[in-house]
């Protein structure tokens, strides 16, 4: 790389030389883009992961430097996708870096008009209290004469952008709660 | 599916460049249709009339797969006498009960399975046709549909065939019959395409089928967001099937689906109906005990016939030591439905106050739920709300910039809800699996610890479940012994004490009496002495490896890359493939060779993990009396089915009719040229003030709508429209019009447009193209207006929610959504605040509806 001529500033020259006859390769390359790196040249950790977005499960790349992700690329090696990503899969690196992030708990008040800030501690106890006072106040054992042994009174959505594992504890206590009106975006 | 699955869509020019034709059939010309063979423009909801065009080509030409559909599809069952058709009923099949809007599915069963469970599936015991319409509509809001998830319900016993396909009452017979009115001349009237285009597919259809040759079908949202979503699909099957192509390679109906895990959120299921493995969730007035509960399959054929086995397992994992066969295993812990607990009736329950709290996790129903109003005042009339995400989505913000706060409906100061916005973390900041369209598992790997308070849903409900457990310790109520005898300990690590995923996915494969991880759910017992959280996942941590994590590169195995991922269930990676090879278990054809019997060693073998007994000769014949995985039968390729066949026509099981029928959509711009009955009699009414219907072939309503996806964004754009490059990409809300439409309303390329429909009307900028075709129904111009989804208030880009316009009507099967409906577009941008209500209010009197809001 270091070894250039003077006569190499010279296109045609490099163009002869480097076998890139129609100087759309290695020839065109000034001297501030040969002298870039790319990001996965110097990240400090490679971990392997599967793309957000669509089902076809296209396998990723995450490159992290300095404990902060750098780049997301598609995976080679994957069957599925062969090492390629789609506009989505290749904007994913902004979606777990993108400013627009809301990394603070925001809690709105009954009424009012404004966000507030909640020590996340504070919210997961408050959530938990809402959640044995709704059920307690909403529990029905019977309906129709038969048992239900349930509440109505709570409902969740969501679980298709999540793992199976977070499915599966949702829904394990969900339904030891007795909370029945659990859903998804499968359903639509 | 090159729009919304670009990356998949490889693989069909994989194809295409081996001379694979490819056929695409949509409302608007894509990127698919683009690099398709055909472009087979169609009018939105007339799928079935268009496909059972291409059975009765089929039927009535004999250009079925002979051999196949004699012994691997019910053609050859024969159907009880009792059962009428549509051709007899104008529209309608026997057990119709106008007063519920349901069918009892009794006289649909197969001759000579007379205990026939029917609808009731679940509950033998009753069998008059009074009791039976009721178990019907209990079983179908119940979601029982579902249950055939994996695999189909159970029918008792083996019917009565004939093989010649001669008796006038066998299913082959019974379906000439029934499609013999779904001409190429009514495709013309109905969907809008030529005779000349239909017999170009049909052909391009029927040529590519056979032993030599296998065709997909690849389908999405498309046919499943309408009231005859599930026999959309259904009318797919029937063609698979009589060409032959289930089981094989290349062949199959690929369900392409739009989230990460949505398959997986439906295997281990966040689904009101369904526990893990597809076991439904215990109804009220059919089951109160576990032996009631596993009654109507512990008698059945094939894999079913364990479901015992599962169900006990899966308790075991709940609850531990706590179950045990002195407490029916804590079945009682279970809650039970008594309907339809959906997600639209829910939100009917937020409207009435009964539903009190909401959490929302990944999915902004604000926007991608089906009529936005509806969703938003749900969330304006709760006592509180956890909203789970990365950025403040319309689900969170509702309550100070939604839609009806401009419009004066709803003022922030009288909402009383209290929002819980709790920040979530990124794929790449937690562990976990997804599973692929494919039935695929695949590991991904935390590489970053989350930012601020951000939390995966693992740490957030084991922390949640903790501190509940924690409150409620020492309860004596009754009402918490589920919560405290729950097993919810796993192992912590991390500065955050995140709970391992790993762990959970071990739970979920199960153990043995060991404690070891089970390798396969037929190890699965019903004594209690294994756990089980899901039985379709047992065997994704065999060996105690995590099987889910394994890469190898798709380079260096073979074509089928067996040892990528893991797929439900034991790693096959195509479902049912016994039916790759013929009868006798040799392959179709060479070209075709998939899983075979090698006679030899006694064993199926292939190219794949046989689907099927390993060491059952093809020649076997069941004793009578066998039950469950005994009595399959060494032709019976289809394992999951009680009878072993695959279903051309459906004896039991679904809400809406044996066989697809073409109705109108429920909300339409013509009327039915098929039958007297205009729209599905079963469909699923979701009757509110909230969510009026457009009155059937209005004027004032002239046009049809649908909505799509665009590639650069996702679904109700939470992911995409944060994003700076995706925005830049695709930077407003848009509508596609065709040059004529744009002539007949004025519209203006690049200019502003108002759709109005009944709910409300929305703004979006106009692209007028040819990409939208004008269709020929009949003897009149149909247009349809496209409209993508993606937009609201927030975000960077922002713009007017589609999903505003759609009407909520369910199919009854899936309880999912329409997406297709009646509309006026007029150019120019919609009236702001209160005007808007008087604008759409000013469209219903002139179509006379009288206004109920």
């Amino acid at each position: 790389m270091n070894d250039r001529t003077f006569l190499d500033l010279w296109p045609v020259v490099r163009q002869l030389r480097s076998g890139d006859l129609l100087g759309r390769g290695e020839a065109a390359k000034s001297g501030p883009t040969r002298r870039l790196t790319p990001r996965t040249a110097t990240a400090d950790q490679v971990v392997k992961s599967v793309c957000p977005y669509c089902a076809v499960g296209c396998g990723q790349t995450v490159y992290v430097k300095d404990g902060a992700v750098v780049q997301i690329e598609g995976d080679p090696d994957s069957p599925v996708s062969r090492g390629r990503l789609c506009p989505k899969g290749s904007a994913s690196k902004q979606l777990v870096t993108s400013p627009n992030r809301v990394t603070k708990v925001r809690y709105r008040r009954p009424h009012s008009t404004e966000w507030e800030d909640l020590d996340l501690d504070t919210a997961i106890d408050m959530i938990a209290d809402r959640v044995i006072d709704t059920r307690a106040r909403t529990w029905v054992w019977e309906e129709d004469g038969k048992r239900v042994r349930r509440t109505m009174g709570i409902a969740s959505l969501g679980g298709a952008t999540l793992d199976n594992e977070e499915n599966y504890l949702m829904k394990k206590l969900y339904t030891a709660l007795g909370a029945v009106q659990i859903e998804n975006q499968a359903r639509i | 599916m090159a729009e919304c699955h670009p990356v998949g869509f490889q693989w069909v020019m994989e194809a295409k460049a081996r001379g694979a034709k490819i056929v695409h059939v949509d409302p608007r010309f894509t990127r698919t249709s683009a690099m398709a063979d055909v472009h087979v423009p169609i009018r939105a909801g007339s799928d079935i009339a268009f496909l059972g065009a291409l059975v009765n080509h089929i039927l009535t030409r004999a250009l079925d797969f002979r051999e196949y559909v004699v012994a691997y599809t019910n053609a050859a069952a024969i159907v009880t006498e009792d059962f009428q058709d549509t051709e007899e009923l104008d529209g309608l099949f026997s057990g119709f009960d106008p007063e519920s809007n349901s069918y009892s599915a009794h006289t649909w069963r197969y001759e000579g399975a007379e205990a026939a469970a029917a609808a009731g599936q679940r509950d033998p015991s009753q069998t008059g046709a009074e009791e039976m319409a009721a178990a019907g509509k209990a079983a179908r809001e119940g979601g029982q549909p579902e249950t055939a998830g994996s695999g189909g319900p159970s029918v008792p016993g083996k019917p009565e065939r004939d093989e010649t396909l001669q008796h006038p009452r066998c299913v082959y017979q019974i379906l000439k019959r029934h499609f013999a009115r779904y001409t190429p001349e009514m495709v013309e009237q109905v969907c809008g395409i030529s005779r000349e285009q239909f017999a170009e597919v049909a052909d391009i259809l029927t040529t590519n089928s056979g032993r030599e040759r296998t065709a997909a079908f690849c389908y999405a949202v498309g046919w499943t967001q309408h009231s005859v979503g599930v026999q959309n699909i259904r009318t797919a099957a029937i063609l698979q099937q009589l060409l032959g192509n289930m089981g094989r390679p290349g062949g199959g109906i690929m369900a392409l689906r739009g989230h990460a895990s949505i398959q997986g959120s439906t295997d281990i299921p966040t689904l009101y109906n369904l526990l893990p493995g597809y076991i439904p969730m215990p109804h009220a007035h059919q089951h109160q005990d576990l032996e009631s509960f596993v009654a109507a399959d512990a008698g059945t054929t094939g894999y079913w016939g364990n479901m015992a086995a599962y169900t006990v397992s899966l308790l075991k994992s709940y609850w531990g030591d706590a179950a045990s066969a002195d407490n029916d295993f804590c079945f009682d812990y279970l809650p039970r439905l008594t309907g339809d607990h959906s997600t639209y009736p829910t939100v009917l329950a937020q409207l009435e106050g009964t539903c009190k709290g909401y959490f929302v996790v990944g999915e902004n129903p604000a926007v991608g739920s089906a009529n936005g109003k509806m969703q938003r005042l749900g969330m304006a009339n709760l006592e509180w709300l956890v909203v789970r995400d990365f950025t403040m989505i319309e689900s969170a913000t509702f309550w100070k910039d939604g839609p009806e706060i401009e419009t004066g409906e709803l003022r922030t100061e009288d909402i009383g809800t209290e929002v819980f916005f709790l920040p979530a973390a990124s794929h790449v900041e937690k562990d976990g699996s997804f599973t692929n369209t494919q039935r695929m598992l695949q590991w991904h790997y935390k590489a970053v610890e989350p930012p601020g308070d951000c939390q995966s849903e693992l740490k957030f409900y084991h922390e949640l479940g903790k501190r509940i457990r924690a409150k409620l310790a020492g309860s004596n109520d009754e009402r918490d012994r589920p919560v405290l005898d729950l097993t919810w300990d796993y192992p912590e690590h991390g500065p955050d004490r995140e709970p391992s995923a790993e762990a959970v996915l071990r739970e979920i494969n199960g153990t043995g009496p060991d404690g070891a991880a089970l390798s396969s759910y037929t190890a699965l017992a019903d004594d209690g002495s294994t756990a089980c959280g899901c039985w379709i996942y047992c065997g994704v941590f065999a060996d105690e490896l995590n099987q889910a994590a394994r890469r190898k590169p798709g380079r260096e195995q073979s074509w089928v890359a067996p040892e990528w991922g893991w797929a439900w269930p034991s790693n096959r990676r195509i479902l049912y493939n016994r039916a790759s090879a013929d009868p006798d278990g040799r392959p179709w054809s060479e070209r075709k060779a998939y899983v075979w019997w090698d006679a030899d060693a006694g064993t199926w073998t292939g190219h794949d993990v046989p689907d099927f007994v390993a060491d059952r000769p093809p020649d076997y014949v069941p004793p009578d009396g066998a039950r469950g995985p005994d009595a399959i039968g060494g032709q019976d390729a289809f394992i999951m089915q009680s009878d072993g066949k695959a279903w051309l026509y459906a004896p039991i099981g679904l809400a809406d009719g044996p066989l697809p029928t073409h109705y109108e959509p429920p909300e339409s711009i013509l009327e039915n040229p098929l039958y007297g009955t205009q729209h599905s009699p079963a469909r699923g009414r979701i009757v509110h003030p909230a969510n009026p219907l457009n009155p059937d072939q209005s004027e004032v309503y002239p046009y049809v709508f649908t909505s799509y996806r665009l590639t650069e964004h996702h679904t109700a754009g939470g992911m995409t429209r944060t994003l700076p490059y995706l925005s830049e990409l695709q930077p407003e809300m848009f509508c596609e019009v065709s040059p004529r439409l744009a002539a007949e309303r004025g519209l203006v390329n690049g200019g502003w447009a108002t759709i109005v429909t009944n709910r409300t009307a929305i703004e979006a900028r106009v692209l007028v193209t040819e990409r939208v075709r004008t269709l020929r129904v009949g003897d009149r111009k149909v247009e349809q207006v496209g409209l993508p989804y993606h937009w609201g208030v927030n975000g960077i880009t922002v713009g007017d929610s589609s999903n505003d316009l759609v009407h909520v009507t369910l199919d009854p099967n899936s309880h999912i959504q329409g997406k297709v409906g009646t509309c006026d577009i007029r150019p120019g941008r919609r009236p702001t605040g209160p005007a808007l209500l008087e604008y759409v209010e000013g469209y219903r009197r002139r179509a006379g509806i009288a206004s109920e809001a």
